[in-house]
């Protein structure tokens, strides 16, 4: 028998910015999930003509990337960009870059997606032989290739640490934290940038559709007439540094983690959860924790019939009814590969300010789960936060998010 | 950081199997690429391999020989998928059909578009429930991955199947992105043991020192540099060839990784 996970040395996110429809930075984030508003509209992208709702980042359309960063101009990039800007993020980074070296810092990215929205327009402009525009050709690299969201990001940041973009579908941004410890235990660099961005594009919007897992109102995780998803974009960014570099009381650090693969199906999650639970127990004994010790579950929740019952077979057998739980899909939609990232970013928040997101949207909780879920907000002290993501391929990812005491 | 190498996967024009391998890779035989017949990937349940796309046959067919030779179990072992564009194949239909005024997407399609389809489908072929992740770093995602893999068996002290493979990109993509010719290559890391078939050790240096390490046959020079899984081509020629070699593989403008490659002769 091969051995299980060893318990992992914290680390601490020194910075961290997310945007996401409900607001550009953390702090207009925070105040949209306490407002209990949504960032979810009728969907008005582009020519789309489905029947459903978004979170579409408002502006995205409105600037181009100039100058030396022209070339990467797209609006996946774009919205990295804009998730850059938020929070003195820049200025934490460059004083990690002080005290490191550009080599010594990491960039790991997630996306599921990239910047295909180019190709989707790019296809629909070729001319009669079928050529593909040269607009395009010349940036396919910069802009759509997997990697284009890592090559932007240092770029913008100025590092030259290792690099790569982790696309695990919607667990993406999640995994990057996983593969930032490894590299870091492993002396490859002293921090890492980890985050996720993933954007509106003609892909997702008609792919989820032809699986008939969108619904056409603002999705209700949890509800018992939940119908399906709601799409939505973000970008969410995070400075990772061992907890012995900079510990400091109340600092809020990544505990542990958790990755498994169902090994069942591309597009449906085992029917036990068994993945997932896999995933959690990881988690759990990475952070050498116990599941009395976690305070909050941020429950992968997309509102698909599916995914919110399996995932409260797999929570509910590890914490009975005893631990509140909740999904923030209502606020935000479903990011795919910036999910992971947006919802250990919503934690952080919960940890720092001591309160707990309402499950938004669910007007009758599913009498069929077992999970405590919760509807409304909660004000109370939260210490640790187990966060879950589940994505295509059944590929799983759970993170322990907690203050270091 | 060390490793052991316990298996190796091949597949591409005139490279047909690791085994079929050594000798053309090893210098002692004309490297002569021929097409290369559909994979068999006879891993995966007949009704998957139907539907299955080429990305897919050809990334379990590598993994499958690699596990073979290690003896593992394939559910004990995690997986690392790297390739720099993914499913190019699916991409292409996809954008065709969003191109058209009825946009009428097939749902299967849409879950074979995915970076980790390949690593959904060994899930799927093996039941392995190990952690998979699947990444992209561009013309240096072979070196990428071997980073995560390397760190990985490092750290966590367990086996991990490394599988790097891009394919032919189709027309009108190809003149965004040309790679003519298919290639899939896997590697079975796990912590050093007697059944090693060659050890290495891993560390990163600054870019520029030295080039990065290429091939002396100018052919398969050529598919190196053509495909981003090709990249692999000097560490397996090393291997075939049981020499003691210091490998350099760029990853970005910035870094080298070196592999000091120590053949086992056992």
């Amino acid at each position: 028998m091969l051995p299980n996970v060893q318990p992992m040395t914290p680390l601490t996110l020194t910075a961290s910015t997310l945007v996401t429809a409900t607001g550009r930075g953390l702090g207009p984030v925070l105040q949209a999930l306490r407002e209990r508003r949504s960032g979810l509209k009728p969907c008005d992208f582009e020519d789309v003509t489905l029947k459903t709702y978004i979170g579409r980042i408002e502006g995205l359309e409105d600037f181009s990337l100039g100058n030396e960063l022209e070339r990467f101009d797209c609006r996946n990039n774009r919205l990295a960009w804009l998730g850059l800007q938020q929070d003195g993020f820049m200025v934490a980074v460059a004083e990690a870059k002080q005290r490191y070296g550009a080599h010594r810092v990491a960039v790991v990215m997630g996306t599921s997606t990239s910047g295909i929205l180019e190709t989707e327009h790019a296809y629909q402009a070729r001319d009669l032989a079928g050529s593909l525009p040269a607009w395009y050709t010349s940036r396919y690299r910069y802009t759509h290739n997997m990697f284009s969201l890592g090559h932007f990001v240092r770029a913008c940041l100025g590092l030259r640490g290792p690099a790569m973009v982790v696309s695990t579908a919607c667990s993406s941004s999640a995994k990057v934290f996983a593969t930032a410890d490894r590299l870091l235990r492993a002396g490859l660099c002293d921090a890492a940038i980890v985050g996720g961005v993933d954007s509106l594009c003609l892909t997702t919007l008609y792919g989820f559709s032809a699986l008939q897992l969108l619904s056409a109102s603002p999705c209700r995780p949890c509800d018992e007439d939940r119908d399906g998803l709601s799409l939505g974009e973000a970008a969410g960014f995070a400075l990772l540094e061992p907890s012995t570099y900079v510990s400091r009381r109340g600092a809020v650090a990544l505990l542990g983690y958790g990755e498994s693969t169902d090994g069942y199906h591309m597009s449906h999650p085992h029917p036990e959860g068994a993945g997932a639970i896999r995933a959690i127990r990881d988690a759990l004994d990475r952070a050498g924790l116990q599941p009395s010790d976690i305070d909050y579950v941020n429950l992968h929740g997309t509102a698909t019939r599916v995914n919110d019952a399996v995932e409260d077979k797999a929570v509910s057998s590890i914490f009975g009814r005893t631990t509140p739980c909740s999904s923030t899909k209502g606020w935000t939609g479903h990011t795919l590969g910036a999910a992971g990232i947006t919802e250990a970013l919503i934690s952080v928040l919960c940890l720092k300010h001591g309160f707990l997101p309402g499950t938004l949207n669910c007007e009758r909780i599913d009498p069929t789960l077992r999970s405590w879920i919760l509807r409304a907000n909660d004000v109370r002290p939260v210490r640790r936060i187990l966060s879950n993501i589940f994505g295509f391929g059944g590929n799983n990812c759970s993170l322990i998010l907690g203050t270091l005491q | 950081m060390k490793v052991g190498i316990q298996g190796i996967g091949l597949l591409a024009a005139g490279l047909e199997g690791w085994c079929a391998s050594r000798a053309v890779l090893a210098g002692t035989e004309p490297f002569g690429p021929v097409a290369v017949p559909d994979p068999e990937a006879a891993l995966l349940p007949s009704n998957e391999r139907r539907r299955s796309s080429d990305c897919v046959r050809w990334a379990l067919h590598v993994a499958q020989e690699a596990i073979a030779q290690s003896g593992l179990d394939p559910r004990e072992v995690s997986t690392v998928f790297a390739s720099s564009g993914g499913e190019t194949g699916v991409l292409d239909t996809l954008c065709r059909t969003l191109a058209m005024p009825e946009r009428v997407v097939s749902p299967t399609l849409f879950h074979q578009s995915v970076h980790n389809t390949a690593s959904g489908y060994w899930g799927i072929a093996t039941t392995c429930q190990q952690s998979s992740t699947a990444l992209s770093c561009y013309d240096d995602s072979f070196a990428a991955g071997l980073l995560e893999s390397i760190t990985f068996v490092c750290v966590e002290q367990r086996p991990v199947l490394l599988v790097a493979y891009d394919l032919a990109v189709p027309a009108p993509l190809s003149e965004a992105r040309p790679i003519t010719t298919g290639f899939a290559a896997a590697l079975l890391l796990a912590p050093p043991s007697d059944s090693s078939l060659a050890t290495m050790q891993l560390r990163l240096d600054e870019a520029h020192q030295d080039e990065p390490t290429g091939l002396v046959d100018p052919a398969l020079e050529q598919v190196r540099q053509n495909n981003p899984a090709a990249r692999s081509l000097p560490l397996l020629s090393a291997i075939a060839a049981g020499r003691s070699q210091s490998i350099r593989l760029s990853l970005l403008d910035s870094q080298q990784l070196v592999l000091d490659l120590d053949p086992c002769r056992n």
